[in-house]
Protein backbone atom coordinates (compact mmCIF):
# COMPACT_ATOMS: atom_id res chain seq x y z
CA UNK A 1 0.00 0.00 0.00
CA UNK A 2 0.99 3.76 -0.49
CA UNK A 3 1.70 6.09 2.23
CA UNK A 4 0.82 9.53 1.19
CA UNK A 5 2.07 12.47 3.00
CA UNK A 6 -0.95 15.22 2.78
CA UNK A 7 0.97 18.64 2.82
CA UNK A 8 -2.10 19.65 5.11
CA UNK A 9 -2.57 16.28 7.37
CA UNK A 10 0.45 14.45 7.34
CA UNK A 11 1.27 10.71 6.35
CA UNK A 12 -1.73 8.51 5.48
CA UNK A 13 -2.90 5.50 3.90
CA UNK A 14 -3.31 5.60 0.01
CA UNK A 15 -6.88 4.52 0.84
CA UNK A 16 -7.94 7.78 1.68
CA UNK A 17 -6.74 9.59 -1.89
CA UNK A 18 -7.91 9.57 -5.63
CA UNK A 19 -5.64 10.27 -8.32
CA UNK A 20 -5.71 12.66 -10.88
CA UNK A 21 -3.33 12.31 -13.43
CA UNK A 22 -0.30 13.96 -14.70
CA UNK A 23 0.59 17.33 -12.81
CA UNK A 24 2.26 18.84 -15.21
CA UNK A 25 -0.39 19.16 -17.81
CA UNK A 26 -0.98 22.91 -18.33
CA UNK A 27 -4.57 24.04 -19.37
CA UNK A 28 -4.52 26.32 -22.36
CA UNK A 29 -4.93 30.03 -21.36
CA UNK A 30 -8.44 31.30 -21.65
CA UNK A 31 -9.28 34.33 -23.94
CA UNK A 32 -6.55 33.43 -26.01
CA UNK A 33 -6.44 31.60 -29.57
CA UNK A 34 -5.85 27.91 -29.24
CA UNK A 35 -4.42 25.44 -31.81
CA UNK A 36 -6.39 21.98 -32.14
CA UNK A 37 -3.03 20.48 -31.71
CA UNK A 38 -2.65 22.62 -28.39
CA UNK A 39 -6.33 21.30 -27.39
CA UNK A 40 -4.94 17.64 -28.18
CA UNK A 41 -1.89 18.05 -26.26
CA UNK A 42 -3.74 18.91 -23.20
CA UNK A 43 -6.73 16.53 -23.11
CA UNK A 44 -5.00 13.86 -24.77
CA UNK A 45 -1.48 13.39 -25.25
CA UNK A 46 0.91 12.10 -22.17
CA UNK A 47 4.36 11.58 -21.63
CA UNK A 48 3.57 8.68 -18.78
CA UNK A 49 7.44 8.31 -17.94
CA UNK A 50 8.73 5.22 -16.29
CA UNK A 51 10.34 6.77 -12.92
CA UNK A 52 10.18 10.04 -11.47
CA UNK A 53 6.18 11.62 -12.43
CA UNK A 54 4.83 14.37 -10.90
CA UNK A 55 1.01 13.67 -10.36
CA UNK A 56 -1.92 14.96 -8.63
CA UNK A 57 -4.18 13.30 -6.30
CA UNK A 58 -6.97 14.34 -3.98
CA UNK A 59 -7.21 13.47 -0.53
CA UNK A 60 -10.79 12.67 -0.64
CA UNK A 61 -11.34 11.04 2.45
CA UNK A 62 -9.44 13.68 4.13
CA UNK A 63 -9.22 17.31 3.88
CA UNK A 64 -9.96 17.31 0.46
CA UNK A 65 -7.22 19.35 -1.01
CA UNK A 66 -5.86 18.67 -4.21
CA UNK A 67 -1.97 18.19 -4.23
CA UNK A 68 1.15 17.11 -6.60
CA UNK A 69 3.16 14.12 -5.44
CA UNK A 70 6.71 13.18 -7.00
CA UNK A 71 6.57 9.68 -7.16
CA UNK A 72 8.54 6.88 -9.17
CA UNK A 73 6.37 4.84 -11.56
CA UNK A 74 8.62 1.82 -11.41
CA UNK A 75 9.27 1.41 -7.47
CA UNK A 76 6.02 3.49 -6.34
CA UNK A 77 9.14 5.72 -3.98
CA UNK A 78 7.29 9.10 -3.39
CA UNK A 79 10.17 11.33 -3.11
CA UNK A 80 8.05 15.18 -2.42
CA UNK A 81 4.09 15.93 -1.92
CA UNK A 82 3.37 19.85 -2.21
CA UNK A 83 0.33 21.95 -1.96
CA UNK A 84 -1.38 21.59 -5.46
CA UNK A 85 -0.22 25.40 -6.13
CA UNK A 86 3.46 25.13 -5.35
CA UNK A 87 6.15 24.28 -7.62
CA UNK A 88 8.68 21.40 -7.53
CA UNK B 1 8.27 -28.12 -39.50
CA UNK B 2 7.41 -31.66 -37.11
CA UNK B 3 3.77 -32.09 -37.39
CA UNK B 4 1.93 -32.13 -34.48
CA UNK B 5 -0.22 -35.00 -34.38
CA UNK B 6 -1.42 -37.83 -32.48
CA UNK B 7 1.01 -40.93 -34.78
CA UNK B 8 3.45 -38.31 -34.26
CA UNK B 9 3.07 -38.53 -30.24
CA UNK B 10 2.65 -42.46 -30.21
CA UNK B 11 5.99 -42.12 -33.24
CA UNK B 12 7.67 -40.31 -30.26
CA UNK B 13 6.43 -42.21 -27.12
CA UNK B 14 8.45 -45.10 -28.20
CA UNK B 15 11.58 -43.26 -28.85
CA UNK B 16 11.10 -41.60 -25.40
CA UNK B 17 9.88 -38.42 -26.42
CA UNK B 18 13.82 -37.18 -27.18
CA UNK B 19 13.82 -36.24 -30.60
CA UNK B 20 10.99 -33.90 -30.66
CA UNK B 21 12.33 -30.58 -32.89
CA UNK B 22 12.46 -27.47 -30.75
CA UNK B 23 9.20 -25.45 -31.26
CA UNK B 24 11.34 -22.14 -32.35
CA UNK B 25 14.79 -21.38 -33.14
CA UNK B 26 17.04 -19.09 -31.05
CA UNK B 27 18.58 -17.49 -34.11
CA UNK B 28 21.33 -14.27 -33.54
CA UNK B 29 19.83 -11.18 -35.52
CA UNK B 30 20.94 -10.44 -39.20
CA UNK B 31 22.08 -7.12 -39.79
CA UNK B 32 18.97 -6.19 -42.13
CA UNK B 33 15.26 -7.11 -41.97
CA UNK B 34 12.51 -6.55 -44.26
CA UNK B 35 9.97 -5.71 -41.67
CA UNK B 36 11.29 -5.89 -37.52
CA UNK B 37 8.41 -6.45 -35.14
CA UNK B 38 9.18 -4.90 -31.96
CA UNK B 39 7.75 -7.01 -29.10
CA UNK B 40 7.12 -10.77 -28.74
CA UNK B 41 3.95 -11.02 -27.03
CA UNK B 42 0.97 -12.09 -28.40
CA UNK B 43 0.29 -9.04 -31.13
CA UNK B 44 3.49 -8.69 -32.36
CA UNK B 45 4.21 -13.09 -32.90
CA UNK B 46 0.52 -12.87 -34.33
CA UNK B 47 1.77 -10.07 -36.24
CA UNK B 48 4.67 -11.88 -37.86
CA UNK B 49 2.60 -15.08 -38.64
CA UNK B 50 0.31 -12.88 -40.82
CA UNK B 51 2.74 -10.90 -41.94
CA UNK B 52 4.36 -14.62 -43.71
CA UNK B 53 1.31 -16.19 -44.23
CA UNK B 54 -0.73 -13.57 -45.46
CA UNK B 55 1.60 -11.00 -47.09
CA UNK B 56 4.67 -13.06 -47.75
CA UNK B 57 7.08 -11.42 -46.17
CA UNK B 58 9.24 -13.52 -44.73
CA UNK B 59 12.31 -11.68 -43.90
CA UNK B 60 10.93 -10.56 -40.39
CA UNK B 61 12.50 -10.35 -36.79
CA UNK B 62 10.42 -10.07 -33.70
CA UNK B 63 13.08 -8.34 -31.17
CA UNK B 64 12.03 -9.14 -27.26
CA UNK B 65 13.48 -7.63 -24.67
CA UNK B 66 12.40 -10.59 -22.08
CA UNK B 67 10.97 -14.05 -23.53
CA UNK B 68 8.07 -15.50 -25.48
CA UNK B 69 5.23 -15.50 -23.66
CA UNK B 70 6.65 -13.32 -20.64
CA UNK B 71 4.31 -10.29 -20.38
CA UNK B 72 0.79 -9.63 -21.02
CA UNK B 73 0.22 -12.58 -22.97
CA UNK B 74 0.60 -14.74 -20.10
CA UNK B 75 -0.48 -12.79 -17.46
CA UNK B 76 -4.55 -12.04 -18.83
CA UNK B 77 -7.19 -13.90 -17.62
CA UNK B 78 -7.79 -15.34 -21.37
CA UNK B 79 -11.58 -14.11 -22.27
CA UNK B 80 -12.13 -14.15 -25.49
CA UNK B 81 -15.36 -11.94 -26.41
CA UNK B 82 -16.84 -9.66 -29.17
CA UNK B 83 -19.61 -8.20 -26.96
CA UNK B 84 -19.22 -4.79 -28.16
CA UNK B 85 -21.31 -1.94 -29.22
CA UNK B 86 -19.97 0.26 -31.58
CA UNK B 87 -19.30 -0.83 -34.98
CA UNK B 88 -15.25 -0.38 -34.94
CA UNK B 89 -14.89 -2.60 -31.77
CA UNK B 90 -17.77 -5.37 -32.89
CA UNK B 91 -16.67 -5.57 -36.49
CA UNK B 92 -13.23 -6.05 -35.94
CA UNK B 93 -13.81 -8.40 -32.39
CA UNK B 94 -15.83 -10.72 -34.25
CA UNK B 95 -13.18 -10.97 -37.21
CA UNK B 96 -11.11 -11.89 -34.30
CA UNK B 97 -13.92 -14.76 -33.15
CA UNK B 98 -13.82 -16.32 -36.91
CA UNK B 99 -9.29 -16.38 -36.39
CA UNK B 100 -10.22 -18.09 -32.67
CA UNK B 101 -12.23 -20.76 -33.85
CA UNK B 102 -10.07 -21.86 -36.26
CA UNK B 103 -6.87 -21.00 -34.72
CA UNK B 104 -6.33 -24.88 -33.19
CA UNK B 105 -5.70 -26.13 -36.55
CA UNK B 106 -4.31 -23.07 -38.41
CA UNK B 107 -1.51 -23.07 -35.97
CA UNK B 108 -1.22 -26.45 -35.33
CA UNK B 109 -1.07 -26.22 -31.93
CA UNK B 110 -4.07 -26.70 -29.27
CA UNK B 111 -5.01 -23.49 -27.88
CA UNK B 112 -7.83 -25.16 -26.05
CA UNK B 113 -10.06 -22.15 -27.40
CA UNK B 114 -13.32 -22.93 -25.00
CA UNK B 115 -16.02 -20.96 -26.12
CA UNK B 116 -18.84 -21.11 -22.74
CA UNK B 117 -20.37 -18.11 -23.26
CA UNK B 118 -19.72 -15.14 -21.58
CA UNK B 119 -22.43 -12.93 -19.42
CA UNK B 120 -22.41 -9.66 -17.81
CA UNK B 121 -24.76 -9.23 -15.46
CA UNK B 122 -27.45 -6.13 -14.79
CA UNK B 123 -28.21 -4.95 -11.11
CA UNK B 124 -30.86 -2.50 -12.45
CA UNK B 125 -33.47 -1.71 -15.09
CA UNK B 126 -31.62 0.77 -16.57
CA UNK B 127 -29.07 -1.62 -17.09
CA UNK B 128 -31.01 -4.08 -18.41
CA UNK B 129 -32.23 -1.22 -20.69
CA UNK B 130 -28.34 -0.47 -21.52
CA UNK B 131 -27.50 -4.34 -22.47
CA UNK B 132 -30.57 -4.59 -24.37
CA UNK B 133 -29.33 -1.49 -26.39
CA UNK B 134 -25.86 -2.89 -26.75
CA UNK B 135 -27.11 -6.74 -27.26
CA UNK B 136 -29.34 -5.38 -30.06
CA UNK B 137 -26.03 -3.15 -31.52
CA UNK B 138 -24.26 -6.71 -31.61
CA UNK B 139 -27.31 -8.20 -33.29
CA UNK B 140 -27.29 -5.97 -36.04
CA UNK B 141 -23.57 -6.84 -36.51
CA UNK B 142 -23.47 -10.33 -37.09
CA UNK B 143 -23.19 -10.88 -33.29
CA UNK B 144 -24.73 -13.35 -31.36
CA UNK B 145 -25.92 -12.01 -27.77
CA UNK B 146 -29.21 -13.10 -25.93
CA UNK B 147 -30.69 -10.50 -22.96
CA UNK B 148 -31.44 -13.36 -19.72
CA UNK B 149 -33.79 -12.59 -17.38
CA UNK B 150 -33.25 -13.28 -13.74
CA UNK B 151 -34.77 -16.48 -13.54
CA UNK B 152 -32.76 -17.46 -16.56
CA UNK B 153 -29.29 -16.36 -15.36
CA UNK B 154 -30.73 -18.43 -12.41
CA UNK B 155 -30.73 -21.39 -14.39
CA UNK B 156 -27.05 -20.84 -15.49
CA UNK B 157 -25.16 -20.24 -12.19
CA UNK B 158 -27.41 -20.89 -9.59
CA UNK B 159 -24.56 -20.57 -7.00
CA UNK B 160 -24.51 -16.33 -7.67
CA UNK B 161 -26.01 -14.46 -5.07
CA UNK B 162 -29.93 -14.58 -5.39
CA UNK B 163 -30.93 -13.49 -2.00
CA UNK B 164 -33.75 -10.77 -1.85
CA UNK B 165 -31.71 -8.31 0.73
CA UNK B 166 -28.58 -7.87 -1.24
CA UNK B 167 -27.47 -4.30 -2.41
CA UNK B 168 -26.97 -5.33 -5.99
CA UNK B 169 -29.71 -7.86 -6.82
CA UNK B 170 -29.63 -9.64 -10.42
CA UNK B 171 -32.03 -8.36 -12.82
CA UNK B 172 -30.56 -10.23 -15.26
CA UNK B 173 -27.67 -10.32 -18.02
CA UNK B 174 -26.64 -9.68 -21.56
CA UNK B 175 -24.98 -13.21 -22.92
CA UNK B 176 -22.78 -13.63 -25.61
CA UNK B 177 -22.92 -17.64 -26.20
CA UNK B 178 -19.51 -17.79 -28.36
CA UNK B 179 -17.28 -16.08 -26.22
CA UNK B 180 -14.95 -18.12 -24.08
CA UNK B 181 -11.05 -18.44 -23.35
CA UNK B 182 -8.53 -19.78 -24.68
CA UNK B 183 -4.93 -21.12 -23.26
CA UNK B 184 -3.12 -17.94 -23.51
CA UNK B 185 0.84 -19.04 -23.16
CA UNK B 186 -0.38 -21.77 -26.16
CA UNK B 187 -1.15 -18.95 -28.06
CA UNK B 188 2.14 -17.17 -28.09
CA UNK B 189 3.62 -20.47 -28.18
CA UNK B 190 1.55 -21.49 -31.15
CA UNK B 191 2.11 -18.36 -33.21
CA UNK B 192 5.81 -18.13 -32.44
CA UNK B 193 6.31 -21.64 -33.72
CA UNK B 194 4.88 -21.47 -37.30
CA UNK B 195 6.10 -17.86 -37.67
CA UNK B 196 9.54 -19.33 -36.60
CA UNK B 197 8.97 -22.29 -39.19
CA UNK B 198 8.25 -19.69 -41.93
CA UNK B 199 11.78 -17.79 -41.41
CA UNK B 200 11.01 -15.34 -38.83
CA UNK B 201 13.82 -14.68 -36.43
CA UNK B 202 12.65 -14.53 -32.91
CA UNK B 203 15.20 -12.82 -30.69
CA UNK B 204 14.57 -13.55 -27.28
CA UNK B 205 16.48 -11.37 -24.60
CA UNK B 206 17.26 -8.23 -27.32
CA UNK B 207 16.16 -5.00 -25.33
CA UNK B 208 15.65 -2.12 -28.54
CA UNK B 209 17.75 1.20 -27.09
CA UNK B 210 16.96 3.40 -29.90
CA UNK B 211 16.18 4.22 -33.26
CA UNK B 212 17.67 5.45 -36.19
CA UNK B 213 15.36 8.11 -37.88
CA UNK B 214 16.23 11.27 -40.28
CA UNK B 215 14.46 12.99 -42.91
CA UNK B 216 10.91 11.85 -41.24
CA UNK B 217 11.86 8.69 -42.33
CA UNK B 218 13.10 5.47 -39.83
CA UNK B 219 16.32 3.19 -41.55
CA UNK B 220 16.32 0.76 -38.47
CA UNK B 221 17.18 0.28 -34.47
CA UNK B 222 19.53 -0.25 -32.66
CA UNK B 223 19.60 -2.98 -29.64
CA UNK B 224 22.05 -4.44 -26.81
CA UNK B 225 22.45 -7.29 -29.71
CA UNK B 226 23.62 -4.43 -32.22
CA UNK B 227 22.53 -2.21 -34.85
CA UNK B 228 19.10 -4.03 -37.13
CA UNK B 229 18.54 -2.31 -40.36
CA UNK B 230 14.78 -2.19 -41.29
CA UNK B 231 12.35 -1.13 -44.16
CA UNK B 232 9.54 -1.16 -42.17
CA UNK B 233 9.31 -1.26 -38.32
CA UNK B 234 6.20 -1.88 -36.15
CA UNK B 235 5.84 -0.85 -32.47
CA UNK B 236 4.30 -3.67 -30.71
CA UNK B 237 5.11 -3.43 -26.94
CA UNK B 238 1.44 -2.96 -25.20
CA UNK B 239 2.60 -1.38 -21.61
CA UNK B 240 6.15 -0.19 -23.04
CA UNK B 241 4.80 1.71 -25.64
CA UNK B 242 5.41 4.97 -23.77
CA UNK B 243 9.21 4.19 -22.96
CA UNK B 244 10.02 3.68 -26.69
CA UNK B 245 7.87 6.33 -27.83
CA UNK B 246 9.87 9.01 -25.90
CA UNK B 247 13.27 7.41 -27.69
CA UNK B 248 10.94 8.59 -30.95
CA UNK B 249 9.99 12.21 -29.32
CA UNK B 250 6.91 10.99 -29.87
CA UNK B 251 3.69 12.27 -26.99
CA UNK B 252 1.15 9.65 -27.49
CA UNK B 253 -2.95 9.63 -25.96
CA UNK B 254 -1.55 6.48 -23.99
CA UNK B 255 -0.65 5.89 -19.76
CA UNK B 256 0.16 3.13 -18.68
CA UNK B 257 -1.28 1.76 -15.49
CA UNK B 258 -1.23 -1.74 -13.85
CA UNK B 259 -4.05 -4.18 -13.59
CA UNK B 260 -4.24 -7.07 -11.36
CA UNK B 261 -5.63 -10.39 -11.87
CA UNK B 262 -5.52 -13.49 -9.45
CA UNK B 263 -6.20 -17.31 -8.89
CA UNK B 264 -8.39 -19.07 -6.74
CA UNK B 265 -6.95 -23.12 -5.10
CA UNK B 266 -8.62 -25.41 -7.65
CA UNK B 267 -11.86 -26.79 -6.85
CA UNK B 268 -14.14 -28.96 -8.47
CA UNK B 269 -16.32 -27.80 -11.41
CA UNK B 270 -18.58 -24.91 -10.52
CA UNK B 271 -18.65 -22.55 -13.07
CA UNK B 272 -18.87 -23.29 -16.75
CA UNK B 273 -19.22 -19.62 -18.52
CA UNK B 274 -17.05 -16.30 -17.70
CA UNK B 275 -19.32 -14.17 -15.65
CA UNK B 276 -19.14 -10.26 -14.95
CA UNK B 277 -20.37 -7.99 -12.48
CA UNK B 278 -22.28 -5.59 -13.25
CA UNK B 279 -21.91 -2.62 -10.36
CA UNK B 280 -18.38 -2.53 -10.65
CA UNK B 281 -15.78 -3.98 -12.00
CA UNK B 282 -15.08 -7.66 -11.67
CA UNK B 283 -14.95 -10.82 -13.60
CA UNK B 284 -14.24 -14.90 -13.36
CA UNK B 285 -14.18 -18.00 -14.70
CA UNK B 286 -13.06 -21.39 -13.98
CA UNK B 287 -9.68 -22.71 -15.72
CA UNK B 288 -9.58 -26.11 -16.54
CA UNK B 289 -7.36 -27.07 -13.66
CA UNK B 290 -10.23 -26.14 -11.32
CA UNK B 291 -8.52 -22.42 -10.00
CA UNK B 292 -11.27 -19.85 -10.18
CA UNK B 293 -9.61 -16.78 -12.39
CA UNK B 294 -10.19 -13.42 -11.24
CA UNK B 295 -9.70 -10.00 -11.60
CA UNK B 296 -11.43 -6.18 -11.91
CA UNK B 297 -10.31 -2.79 -11.75
CA UNK B 298 -6.63 -1.00 -12.47
CA UNK B 299 -4.69 0.13 -9.61
CA UNK B 300 -5.15 3.34 -10.37
CA UNK B 301 -2.49 5.01 -10.83
CA UNK B 302 0.30 5.23 -13.49
CA UNK B 303 2.80 2.11 -12.86
CA UNK B 304 5.57 0.15 -14.55
CA UNK B 305 5.64 -1.80 -11.25
CA UNK B 306 3.96 -5.35 -13.09
CA UNK B 307 2.99 -5.80 -9.52
CA UNK B 308 0.03 -5.30 -7.88
CA UNK B 309 -0.93 -3.56 -4.42
CA UNK B 310 -3.23 -4.99 -2.18
CA UNK B 311 -6.02 -2.18 -1.32
CA UNK B 312 -7.17 -2.87 -5.18
CA UNK B 313 -7.30 -6.40 -4.95
CA UNK B 314 -9.07 -6.55 -2.03
CA UNK B 315 -11.71 -4.22 -3.30
CA UNK B 316 -12.47 -6.21 -6.71
CA UNK B 317 -12.96 -9.66 -4.18
CA UNK B 318 -15.24 -7.69 -2.38
CA UNK B 319 -17.21 -7.24 -5.33
CA UNK B 320 -16.76 -10.93 -6.64
CA UNK B 321 -17.95 -12.03 -2.83
CA UNK B 322 -21.19 -9.71 -3.43
CA UNK B 323 -21.85 -11.63 -6.73
CA UNK B 324 -20.67 -15.10 -5.36
CA UNK B 325 -20.47 -15.51 -1.52
CA UNK B 326 -18.84 -18.96 -1.89
CA UNK B 327 -15.50 -17.15 -3.12
CA UNK B 328 -15.13 -16.15 0.45
CA UNK B 329 -14.50 -20.08 1.55
CA UNK B 330 -11.46 -20.26 -1.04
CA UNK B 331 -7.83 -19.82 -0.39
CA UNK B 332 -6.00 -17.78 -2.54
CA UNK B 333 -3.08 -19.29 -4.93
CA UNK B 334 -1.58 -16.40 -7.26
CA UNK B 335 -1.87 -13.09 -7.76
CA UNK B 336 0.04 -10.80 -10.25
CA UNK B 337 0.32 -7.53 -12.55
CA UNK B 338 0.90 -6.63 -15.51
CA UNK B 339 1.20 -3.25 -17.42
CA UNK B 340 -1.77 -1.92 -19.19
CA UNK B 341 -1.22 0.79 -22.44
CA UNK B 342 -4.66 2.16 -21.28
CA UNK B 343 -5.77 4.53 -24.71
CA UNK B 344 -7.54 7.52 -24.09
CA UNK B 345 -10.79 6.46 -25.05
CA UNK B 346 -10.50 2.83 -24.17
CA UNK B 347 -9.66 1.61 -27.28
CA UNK B 348 -6.56 0.53 -29.35
CA UNK B 349 -4.50 2.20 -32.06
CA UNK B 350 -3.25 0.25 -35.20
CA UNK B 351 -2.06 2.68 -37.67
CA UNK B 352 0.85 4.33 -39.42
CA UNK B 353 2.48 7.58 -37.49
CA UNK B 354 4.25 10.41 -39.22
CA UNK B 355 7.37 8.25 -39.31
CA UNK B 356 7.65 6.65 -42.56
CA UNK B 357 7.90 3.09 -42.39
CA UNK B 358 7.50 3.08 -38.44
CA UNK B 359 3.88 1.71 -37.83
CA UNK B 360 1.90 1.50 -34.10
CA UNK B 361 0.06 -1.18 -32.39
CA UNK B 362 -1.13 0.09 -29.20
CA UNK B 363 -3.80 1.27 -26.51
CA UNK B 364 -5.24 -2.32 -25.75
CA UNK B 365 -6.55 -1.35 -22.23
CA UNK B 366 -7.93 -4.67 -20.56
CA UNK B 367 -8.97 -5.98 -23.81
CA UNK B 368 -5.60 -7.39 -25.27
CA UNK B 369 -5.20 -11.21 -25.10
CA UNK B 370 -9.11 -11.51 -26.78
CA UNK B 371 -7.65 -9.65 -29.71
CA UNK B 372 -4.24 -11.26 -30.33
CA UNK B 373 -5.24 -12.72 -33.98
CA UNK B 374 -7.89 -9.89 -35.33
CA UNK B 375 -4.18 -7.09 -34.28
CA UNK B 376 -1.80 -9.66 -35.77
CA UNK B 377 -4.01 -9.68 -38.72
CA UNK B 378 -4.87 -6.32 -39.38
CA UNK B 379 -1.43 -5.01 -37.98
CA UNK B 380 0.12 -7.04 -40.45
CA UNK B 381 -2.00 -5.58 -43.27
CA UNK B 382 -1.62 -2.15 -42.44
CA UNK B 383 2.70 -2.78 -42.49
CA UNK B 384 2.37 -4.81 -46.02
CA UNK B 385 -0.03 -2.65 -47.40
CA UNK B 386 1.40 0.76 -46.14
CA UNK B 387 -2.51 1.59 -45.11
CA UNK B 388 -4.94 0.61 -42.50
CA UNK B 389 -7.22 -2.66 -43.80
CA UNK B 390 -11.35 -1.43 -43.31
CA UNK B 391 -11.01 -3.50 -40.01
CA UNK B 392 -8.65 -1.11 -38.07
CA UNK B 393 -9.76 2.39 -39.85
CA UNK B 394 -11.38 3.73 -37.44
CA UNK B 395 -8.44 2.93 -34.80
CA UNK B 396 -5.85 5.62 -35.89
CA UNK B 397 -4.06 7.54 -34.10
CA UNK B 398 -5.46 10.76 -35.19
CA UNK B 399 -9.24 10.32 -34.26
CA UNK B 400 -8.03 12.19 -30.75
CA UNK B 401 -7.67 15.08 -32.45
CA UNK B 402 -10.11 15.05 -35.41
CA UNK B 403 -13.08 13.91 -32.13
CA UNK B 404 -13.50 10.41 -34.04
CA UNK B 405 -13.09 8.56 -30.45
CA UNK B 406 -14.41 5.47 -30.27
CA UNK B 407 -15.64 5.70 -26.58
CA UNK B 408 -17.26 2.11 -25.79
CA UNK B 409 -17.31 2.78 -22.25
CA UNK B 410 -18.21 6.55 -22.17
CA UNK B 411 -15.31 7.12 -19.96
CA UNK B 412 -13.99 10.16 -21.66
CA UNK B 413 -10.40 10.80 -21.63
CA UNK B 414 -9.05 8.87 -18.24
CA UNK B 415 -9.81 5.32 -18.67
CA UNK B 416 -7.80 4.85 -15.74
CA UNK B 417 -10.78 5.61 -13.45
CA UNK B 418 -12.11 3.35 -11.40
Amino acid sequence: MLHIKCPHCGLRSQNEFSYGGDATVKRPELNKEVSDQDWDNFVYLRKSPRGKHLELWQHISGCRQWIKVERDTLTHEIFTTLKANEEI
Amino acid sequence: MQKYSVFNLIKNAFKGHKDWEVAWKDPTPKSEYDVVIIGGGGHGLATAYYLAKEHNITKVAIIEKGWIGGGNVGRNTTIIRSNYMHDENGLFSEFGMDLWRNMSQDLNFNVMFSPRGIINLAHSDAQMNTYSRRGNSMRLNGIDAVLLNREEVRKIIPMADFSENVRFPIFGGLMQPSAGTARHDAVAWGYARQADSMGVDIIQNCEVTGFDVSNGKIFGIRTSKGDIKAKKIGLCVAGSTNILAEKLNMTLPIETHLLQACVSEPIKPILDNVVTFGAGHFYCSQSDKGEMVMGGDLDGYNSYAQRGNLPTLQHVLTEGIAMFPFLSKLKMLRTWGGIMDMSMDGSPIIDKTHIEGLYLNCGWCYGGFKATPASGWTFAHTIAQDKPHELNEGYSLNRFSTGHLIDEKGLGTKTWIS
